[in-house]
């Protein structure tokens, strides 16, 4: 990289809004120390404390549903020559009178399909179903061996109040990278 | 039979099951998988139910939890209405701050699938 590089990014960032920035492997500890760098930054910010559990409920799932991703592709696709696939991106912006928070992350093509679908369900719906549909699969759903519920997503949307802004880009016949906004009021 | 009492940490809650019948959660739930921490809490469940108190009551204070804790939280109320009725009466008390409209709604949403006597319960703080 070029050295002037290193100060447009950093004059990106700051134009961004950008309060914390990771790229590379998410691990259990990188989280909770995340999650503490957070709390701690909101308690200087002085948000109200409704504020600081909606943004902290939401970064819990966002930076998890990430955790999760780069299991599965150790597991399923051990053979990839794509070392890349393990490793994640995330922002958390404050901008005016909102957060941002912005992850991007390899998937497998096969489960782009999959991933749209259940993004476009959920972006249909309007508060009172995603209530109904949160119900429902938290009764009738199971836990995966790793622990997720399938409810990451659909409890995102509910807390944030905002529809999920999402692209799948192609990049390869075998990946595609998820880029995910949420936006939060 | 002994009491279960765990201290909390920055990802799970502090648990106090003890054998007189009060059963409290308190703290944040946040692990990537919950199945385990959840584990041991259903197992003194199970043991607590062959003699139980005449009432049982719960008390849920949480402040944070996330979808993998949803799930267990479900399964640990789940196996209190199997308890029910069998030589105690369950029911649970479920906190949230004021203004944490997103923990009342969760409560809400574990009072519309759990038949058990569910109080939902506003404080100042947990």
């Amino acid at each position: 990289m070029e050295l002037g590089n290193i100060y447009r990014l950093y004059k990106t960032m700051e134009e961004e809004n950008i309060l914390l920035s990771f790229k590379g492997v998410v691990t259990s500890d990188l989280l909770t120390s995340v999650l503490q760098i957070m709390e701690t930054k909101m308690d200087y910010l002085e948000e109200s404390p409704k504020t600081k559990k909606k943004v902290f409920n939401v970064l819990v799932e966002c930076l998890q549903n990430l955790y999760h991703h780069i299991d599965v592709n150790e597991e399923s696709s051990p053979q990839r020559e794509f070392i890349e696939a393990k490793s994640a991106l995330f922002l958390i912006a404050k901008e005016d009178d909102h957060f941002m928070i912005r992850t991007g992350n390899y998937v497998d093509k096969e489960n782009a399909k999959d991933l749209t679908e259940k993004l476009e369900k959920i972006n249909s719906m309007d508060k009172v179903e995603l209530k109904q549909y949160y119900q429902e699969v938290l009764n009738n759903g199971s836990l995966s061996d790793k622990g997720t519920a399938g409810l990451g997503m659909i409890d995102i949307a509910r807390k944030s109040g905002n529809k999920l802004e999402y692209q799948l880009l192609d990049v390869n016949d075998f990946a595609s990278f998820f880029c995910l906004n949420v936006k939060i009021n | 039979m002994e009491n279960l009492t765990l201290e909390g940490s920055a990802k799970t809650p502090s648990v106090t099951f003890t054998t007189d019948g009060k059963l409290e959660l308190k703290g944040r739930s946040i692990p990537e998988n919950s199945v385990e921490f959840y584990k041991p809490l259903n197992e003194w469940i199970d043991a607590y139910g062959a003699s139980p108190q005449t009432q049982t009551v719960v008390d849920i204070k949480l402040e944070y939890f996330n979808t993998s804790s949803s799930k267990c939280i479900l399964d640990l109320f789940k196996k209190l209405e199997g308890i029910n009725g069998k030589g105690t009466d369950v029911s649970i008390n479920w906190y949230f701050e004021e203004d944490d409209e997103d923990m009342e709604e969760a409560g809400e949403d574990y009072q519309a699938i759990i038949s058990l006597p569910f109080k939902i319960i506003e404080v100042e703080e947990i």
